[in-house]
């Protein structure tokens, strides 16, 4: 697949989910929902259930982290399958909340 | 555009802009969003240049300009025609559109189509599109915004999407607003904070209201008529609320709903601050610093730093109410000396910020960073031994005496701890021994008794003598801009007669 530049936005295969990538690390990743991998946002619509182990569902406007913190990603549409990078789902992110300034 | 789609995902039937009961709900303003974006490319407006106040139609241009991949120009509807034109003409080819009843304002610019808001806005809610064909690119210019010029011609300062989604993604948690929050916007269009402000907000999932012609009596009953949760002001605005607040006297009903009031884009008299904490008790405060350079705020000071700060005992803790805080997640601070070398613990210099957010880039210019990537703001400051940025002001603006550089801000700053200041401006004038020698005009509160002799010993005491002022000088006011900067310049020329020929 394409290379993860931050600002980038992908697409489910199985589900209505579409993610922005925020930060990647250097090299490939092999980004995926609901156990397929993601296209590029435009390039095929939802085809098919996620697979049972990756069906928990992404949450809009939430951050999702891999492991190694090198892999961030925003939720910009919602859907039924579970995000992940190389077989392994990725974790939700904690929020820092700031004050608003404007 | 990929935040208001989000937006618009997440709640679609909350009311976005305007009054609870007949506002533009987000799924309104996506609507409106599209229809602005068909209306630019039908004419293939190269901008959408904005000569207007705060409308409702404001948030739909932005996101429509971006929707069509062009920049948004908001430009000083206060501006004489001449120098109106004159901006306008350097973002030709564009589509203008016009505060009602102002078109000729623009008319007869080469590569410039004007049209009044009014009918625009008109056309935009009859028209109805189902295209959904926005896209993100990151290194479009999204907003181009022309610096206030208090000195020199106005620079366009270029923002890209990618720095406006950094700033927003890094400092906004999507959603985070609850259904009955609202937020007041009294900052015009073309005030980096006003786009911020919007942008923030439409995120964050806050209805916005505006203000477009600030005066503090409306101001206070709009928060009060609507339940206003949030706010952004000036310093002169909140000077002027804290006033009106005081009139009111003791029956007063407060600003009960009022959880946030965040304030910055100019140096904030610590007696007002301090009276508008006692004020407002339950309100939360919120210091930003910032520049239009940096796609608005980088470093804050937080609601529980406030009271900290003039709860404290601690003469450095108490002094942090004068500061702008720490930085933002993901935003780094250096202070630099002349040379471009970062200064010992705590030295003043010139302030130096990086991250994704800072664009320091001009349209005619280029880009302003260096090759690691700081953005020189031209601003003077220092670090406290935790952090604490504290700004001292334009590095243009220093004194030199003796050939001794000395900082308005640094003198400023401690005649403003004099109950009797109410307000102060430090400058140098021709002097033909020293250079420049140090004089500060200074307004004073009430009917207070008080010699230049007090202030001079005051200075002499807190800073260094090298820092006293040689002249003070009062008067009835300060020349401010209307977005609440100091205009030193106008200052200077007001007391030339007190500098040698």
């Amino acid at each position: 697949m394409p290379e993860l530049t931050p600002g980038s936005r992908w697409a489910s295969q199985v589900c209505t989910t579409e993610v922005i990538i925020v930060r990647a690390p250097d090299g490939d990743v092999d980004l995926e929902c609901g156990g397929s991998p993601v296209v590029a946002v435009g390039e095929g619509g939802p085809n098919g259930p996620p697979d049972a182990e990756a069906a928990g569902g992404s949450l809009l406007g939430k951050r999702y982290i891999d492991g190694d913190d090198t892999l961030e990603l925003l939720c910009t549409k919602p859907g039924d399958g579970s995000l992940g990078a190389g077989g392994t789902l990725l974790d939700l992110k904690d929020a820092k909340p700031l004050p608003a300034s404007d | 555009m990929m935040l208001l789609e989000m937006a618009t995902g997440g709640f679609a039937d909350r009311v976005a802009v305007g009054s609870r009961d007949d506002g533009l709900t987000f799924a309104d303003l996506f609507g409106r969003a599209a229809a602005t974006a068909e209306r630019l490319r039908s004419v293939d407006a190269g901008h959408l240049v904005l000569a207007d106040v705060s409308s409702e139609a404001l948030p739909a241009l932005l996101f429509g300009a971006s929707w069509a991949g062009i920049p948004f120009v908001p430009l000083n509807y206060r501006l004489p025609d001449g120098e109106l034109r004159t901006l306008a003409g350097r973002v030709s080819p564009a589509l203008a559109v016009a505060q009602p009843g102002t078109t000729e304002r623009l008319d007869g610019l080469d590569g410039i189509g004007v049209v009044d808001r009014g009918d625009l806005w008109q056309d935009l809610s009859a028209t109805r599109t189902t295209e959904n064909d926005w896209g993100f690119e990151g290194e479009d210019v999204a907003v181009l915004l022309f610096t206030s010029g208090t000195t020199g011609d106005p620079k366009a300062a270029v923002l890209r999407q990618r720095h406006l989604v950094s700033y927003i993604l890094g400092s906004v948690d999507f959603g985070s607003a609850g259904e009955e929050e609202a937020a007041l916007v009294s900052v015009p269009p073309y005030h980096v904070a006003g786009i911020a402000a919007i942008l923030s907000n439409v995120f964050a999932g806050r209805r916005l209201l505006q203000l477009p012609t600030f005066e503090p009596g409306a101001w206070v009953d709009l928060v009060r008529a609507e339940g206003v949760t949030s706010a952004m002001v000036v310093p002169t605005m909140l000077a002027r609320i804290v006033e009106h607040l005081d009139a009111e006297g003791p029956s007063s009903p407060g600003l009960p709903t009022l959880r946030a009031l965040s304030y910055g884009g100019g140096r904030m008299p610590q007696p007002v601050i301090e009276r508008a904490l006692d004020l407002l008790p339950d309100t939360r405060f919120v210091n930003a610093y910032g520049l239009t350079e940096t796609s608005s705020t980088v470093t804050l000071l937080g609601p529980d730093e406030h009271r900290a700060a003039v709860a404290s005992d601690d003469p450095k803790v108490r002094r942090r109410i004068a500061s702008v805080g720490r930085p933002l997640p993901g935003i780094e601070v250096s202070i630099r000396d002349e040379a471009g070398a970062e200064t010992p613990d705590g030295e003043p210099g010139d302030i130096w910020l990086r991250g994704e957010q800072v664009s320091g880039e001009y349209r005619e210019q280029g880009s302003r960073l260096t090759d690691e990537g700081w953005f020189p703001t031209n601003d003077g400051g220092w670090l406290d031994d935790e952090g604490f940025l504290f700004v001292t002001g334009r590095i243009d603006d220093v004194i030199v005496k003796g050939g001794q550089n000395i900082s308005p801000g640094e003198i400023e700053e401690v005649l403003l701890r004099h109950p009797a200041v109410a307000d102060t401006a430090a400058i140098g004038l021709p002097d033909r021994e020293w250079g420049e020698r140090i004089v500060v005009a200074v307004v004073v509160r009430g009917d207070v008794d008080i010699s230049p002799d007090d202030l001079q010993d005051l200075v002499r005491h807190e800073l260094r003598s090298n820092r006293t002022p040689d002249l003070v000088e009062f008067v009835d006011e300060l020349p401010y801009n209307d977005t609440g900067k100091l205009l030193r310049r106008v200052l200077r020329e007001r007391l030339a007669h007190l500098g040698d020929a």
